[in-house]
């Protein structure tokens, strides 16, 4: 198990453990966490499972894919730690990762 | 067997005999009779990436593809499926309407960046208000106890209003948008010869590119403001289209914005009256209204499909879709596919994963507008809500004669009382 932090736009913190295996979006859709709509069910074709990378975890959950890269394009808010959570696969590398939530899904 | 008796299981019996090479899927009898799901549904079974030949579509032969994930493939990978030069069946004629809809990257995303900002969060927040206020005073001024047509006194009403808003477009003239939208869709009517009808369009159009320019030179020469005319005429990437640009955009974002909601505000109507549980439910909790608009979107599918053309061979469910062919991703089909959505004919409002539709397209061109639409859709039911205990609808609507809008052109209705 690895243990993800997400952190909401109002600031409240959900930390669950993950499975390795699945996907930053799996475990906060999984578990109820808000702020993650995952439309397209993980496909990166909608970019509503969009989240920022605490600067210090970048290096370890890696670049963005051609998909991710061009639906980012047209999100809101994109920053260079923007990731879609549907494609960042957890395991026990990304032990106490940290991700925050936009303000909107959009 | 088909005595005349059961009219949806005599359909239904006829999709499943008749030989596979004869289902026309852009037959618009199947579409304003509404016996066109169980086509899909056996497509989906049986050929789910399905050749039809020349001679059943107007501009020849195309592939029609009806599993939601196969869907999402063709839909994800805009490479091997080019989304020029239409998005529709049809191929250009001698009107070629370049439209962003229909662009390939990199000019599809600049395009697009200019007009996006008009639905951003910050801007649907502002928007609110105006949005609100405007669906409380259509929805007071409905006559109670007595039939109306709720698509023209509601659906197109408060559509043209969104959209006048959104252009900056004189509000008196609004109709004019409705009426332009229409017809940029329309089928050729039966007994209009297709030259005849085309000749009409390209007069309407004709009349439609005329109001825009106006507006647009009067933008173009003043400071840039927040309505879709003057963003596209102060932005980089758009300001020097050609005329036939300016009018492919310009149809792109009145038929995106109009047919979509209208026909969506339509079939809720419709959904909740013939699902009684499902409309006590909503109206016990009100929480749920959000869902029940995903749901909504869903369960009519406001535009039935998306075209794309292969630029290489590729594979797909053992079938070779070969460079330049035609394929169409049937959203309707894919939105009742029982292998990805549990129960998909039944409408089911706080369905688990709601939001998993392909109501709005996947990929870069999914829907631009989605925010804003779902956004007028939860205000409409939310005032409902606050004002009508039912909505009757007292006839069979009718139906657009149109394999592409998926929709209604007339629905009755009787709201008995206010609360």
């Amino acid at each position: 198990m690895a243990k993800i932090t997400y952190i909401q736009h109002s600031g409240a913190e959900d930390t669950i453990d993950v499975a390795p295996g699945l996907s930053v979006m799996e475990g906060a859709v999984k578990n109820n966490v808000p702020g993650i709509d995952a439309d397209c069910g993980g496909a990166a074709a909608c970019a509503t499972c969009h989240v920022y990378v605490d600067e210090s975890w970048l290096e370890r959950t890696g670049a963005r894919t051609t998909m991710e890269e061009a639906m980012l394009e047209f999100a809101e808010a994109v920053e260079p730690n923007s990731r879609l959570a549907c494609q960042i696969k957890v395991s026990d590398v990304l032990n106490g990762l940290v991700v925050r939530l936009p303000e909107n899904q959009h | 067997m088909a005595d005349g008796t059961n009219p949806a299981a005599d359909a239904r019996a006829r999709a499943f005999s008749m030989p596979l090479e004869d289902i026309n899927l852009t037959d618009v009898a199947l579409w304003s009779s509404h016996t066109i799901l169980p086509y899909f549904e056996r497509l989906r079974a049986e050929d789910p990436v399905h050749y039809h030949p020349a001679g059943q579509h107007r501009d020849g032969a195309y592939w029609s593809v009806t599993r939601f994930n196969d869907i999402v493939v063709v839909d994800t990978n805009h490479e091997a499926f080019s989304s020029e030069p239409s998005i529709t069946l049809d191929d250009p004629s001698d009107v070629v309407l370049p439209m962003f809809i229909a662009m390939d990257p990199p000019k599809h995303d600049a395009q697009r960046k200019v007009v996006s900002p008009i639905v951003s969060p910050h801007n649907l927040h502002e928007m609110e208000p105006l949005i609100r206020s405007r669906i409380q005073k259509t929805l007071d001024e409905l006559p109670i106890g007595e039939a109306f047509d709720w698509v023209d006194k509601v659906s197109v009403e408060l559509t043209g209003q969104m959209l006048a808003t959104l252009f900056d477009f004189p509000f008196e003239d609004r109709r004019k948008l409705t009426y332009w939208s229409d017809v940029s869709v329309a089928e050729p009517p039966d007994g209009v010869l297709v030259e005849e009808h085309m000749a009409f369009f390209n007069q309407v159009m004709g009349e439609c590119v005329e109001y825009f320019t106006r507006l647009w030179n009067e933008r173009v020469n003043a400071p840039p403001r927040g309505d879709l005319i003057s963003m596209m005429a102060h932005g980089e990437s758009t300001k020097n289209m050609s005329p036939e640009e300016f009018l492919g955009n310009l149809i792109l974002l009145i038929v995106g914005g109009n047919d979509t909601t209208r026909n969506t505000m339509s079939g809720s109507i419709l959904a909740l009256d013939r699902n009684p549980d499902e409309r006590a439910k909503l109206y016990a909790n009100p929480g749920l209204i959000p869902s029940m608009v995903s749901e909504t979107i869903r369960w009519q599918t406001p535009l039935s499909y998306m075209r794309r053309t292969a630029t290489r061979d590729f594979e797909l469910e053992g079938k070779t879709i070969r460079a330049g062919e035609k394929v169409a991703m049937w959203y309707l089909s894919g939105n009742r596919d029982e292998t990805v959505i549990e129960r998909p004919n039944d409408y089911w409002i706080d369905r688990p994963n709601v939001r998993h539709h392909l109501s709005f397209g996947f990929g870069i061109h999914r829907c631009v507008g989605n925010r804003l639409a779902e956004l007028q859709l939860k205000i409409l039911w939310e005032e409902i809500l606050a004002r009508f205990p039912e909505i009757n609808v007292v006839e069979e609507p009718t139906r657009v004669p149109n394999s592409f809008i998926h929709g209604y052109s007339e629905m009755k209705v009787v709201i008995p009382r206010r609360f």
